[in-house]
């Protein structure tokens, strides 16, 4: 299992076998993005109470899906770098960290833009936007922290400590400010608790999710790439691959 | 004859305790840096006693977060100029534990000068006598928090140049939660609201950290020493 793991998860065998993948993962992406954006914004039935301004929300709420789980891939890769020292899941932690503060920059922004069209406001101190604003911060924490560490090595381990301190802390960050919030603003004006949706407003969601996901995978594996490329460059399998 | 970790982690408390004992001009700072932030806001937002009074609790607490991630800079650096803190690696005890009294030390002779001025703070604004005795009890609770967590980012940013804006970077959404609770503790008891909710849970945020922080901050260091 371990010798498994390890040929796995060797430099030059992953970048030959991400470079296999990213065109199939690319065109999975595109082709699942496309399908929903046309079922999102063309084929979903009107919202009875929100007209068409909800649509946005099948850009938002997969990106704010993402913005959790990418934090949790980042925290898993950083608890596989820190115990078992792969340089793989080093890698993966640090590739997925812009994206994973991208994803989240994105929810936060259309759900500002969605905001001004229903609750006539473009940021309400709210307990779910605060804890993503939060939740960015500690994104941004761990690529200044990444950045400033010139060893990569050095830089991978201090980034894996920090990012299990932030998984930690991020459920006490966000029920705390679901408390502070509860406490002292009494009702805000929330439509996360709507009945079920339709399965036609359900399906181009789920699609969307699914090529979000989809996505992330193909551009990490990208970034991974160019990571180990510039990792290794002093490596003769590197030099091989580029003059090749 | 080996020593006992008991004493261990005694004489590195008492070192620690020493050391700042010696250089008692430093001690002050935090403190003065503490009470101008705090008397800044009363400029900024105008002398009227009723805001001052609604938004005193949240002006000490910023005020104390902000003097303690300041204050934080110096926890390891001079052990880890001086190589004394690889002594402290080396050492057959767990480093861990070691650790926490550093951090107790820390927060000895930075978090209780805060504590002892926080009274003084709540009369310039204008705080009734419950809300300070609130605001007292919270701090004592959610300062050592502070500290605790703010060590790991120290440990992390060890031997960074411009290491201290990286610190306040990483800190600041770690501590949230605890300005949460502890400002909003005094703001209910302006509204003669229950506070020991409030209280519970700054003292299990505390516990947490004290249980788990040290190991994070250990690990921290290793990974900033290169060991």
């Amino acid at each position: 299992m371990i010798a498994f793991f390890s040929r796995w998860a060797s430099l030059p065998a992953f970048y030959r076998r991400a470079g296999r993948w990213i065109p199939w993962l690319w065109a999975v992406a595109a082709g699942l993005l496309m399908a929903g954006t046309v079922g999102g914004l063309v084929l979903a039935p009107v919202d009875y109470q929100q007209g068409e301004a909800y649509r946005i929300l099948f850009v938002h709420v997969p990106s704010a899906w993402m913005a959790m789980f990418v934090y949790m891939f980042m925290a898993g890769a950083s608890a596989s770098a820190f115990i078992w020292h792969v340089k793989l899941a080093e890698i993966l932690a640090r590739v997925s960290a812009p994206l994973g503060a991208a994803f989240t920059a994105l929810a936060l922004a259309t759900g500002s833009l969605w905001g001004a069209r229903m609750w006539n406001t473009w940021w309400v101190w709210d307990a779910r936007l605060t804890s993503v604003l939060l939740l960015f911060f500690l994104y941004l924490g761990f690529m200044a922290l990444q950045a400033a560490i010139e060893d990569r090595r050095r830089a991978a381990r201090a980034g894996a400590v920090l990012a299990l301190v932030g998984v930690v802390n991020i459920p006490i960050i966000h029920y705390s400010v679901e408390w502070w919030n509860t406490l002292h603003q009494g009702a805000t004006v929330s439509k996360f608790d709507n009945p079920s949706m339709t399965w036609d407003m359900l399906w181009p969601l789920l699609t969307m999710a699914l090529g979000f996901m989809v996505y992330f995978a193909a551009a990490v594996l990208v970034r991974a790439r160019s990571e180990i490329l510039e990792r290794e460059r002093h490596r003769r399998w590197v030099i091989d691959e580029v003059t090749r | 004859m080996r020593t006992s970790l008991a004493t261990a982690w005694w004489a590195v408390l008492r070192r620690d305790l020493l050391l700042s004992a010696r250089r008692l001009g430093e001690l002050g700072n935090p403190v003065v840096f503490f009470a101008a932030v705090v008397s800044l806001f009363p400029l900024a937002l105008g002398a009227d006693a009723g805001l001052l009074r609604s938004v005193g609790p949240g002006i000490v607490w910023v005020g104390a977060l902000l003097a303690c991630l300041l204050s934080l800079e110096g926890l390891f650096r001079a052990d880890f100029e001086d190589g004394s803190l690889e002594q402290l690696l080396l050492s057959p005890h767990p480093a861990s534990v070691l650790v926490s009294a550093k951090i107790l030390a820390h927060w000895l002779v930075t978090g209780v000068p805060l504590l002892l001025i926080t009274p003084l703070l709540g009369v310039l604004l204008n705080l009734p006598p419950l809300a300070q005795t609130v605001l007292f009890g919270g701090l004592l609770l959610g300062t050592p928090t502070l500290s605790l967590l703010g060590s790991v980012a120290v440990a992390l940013t060890l031997g960074l140049p411009r290491g201290g804006l990286l610190i306040s970077v990483l800190l600041l959404p770690l501590f949230a939660p605890v300005l949460v609770f502890g400002a909003g503790a005094v703001g209910s008891a302006l509204l003669e609201m229950p506070v020991l909710p409030y209280f519970y849970m700054l003292g299990a945020e505390l516990a947490l950290a004290v249980t788990l922080v040290p190991l994070a901050t250990a690990a921290a260091l290793r990974a900033s020493l290169g060991s």
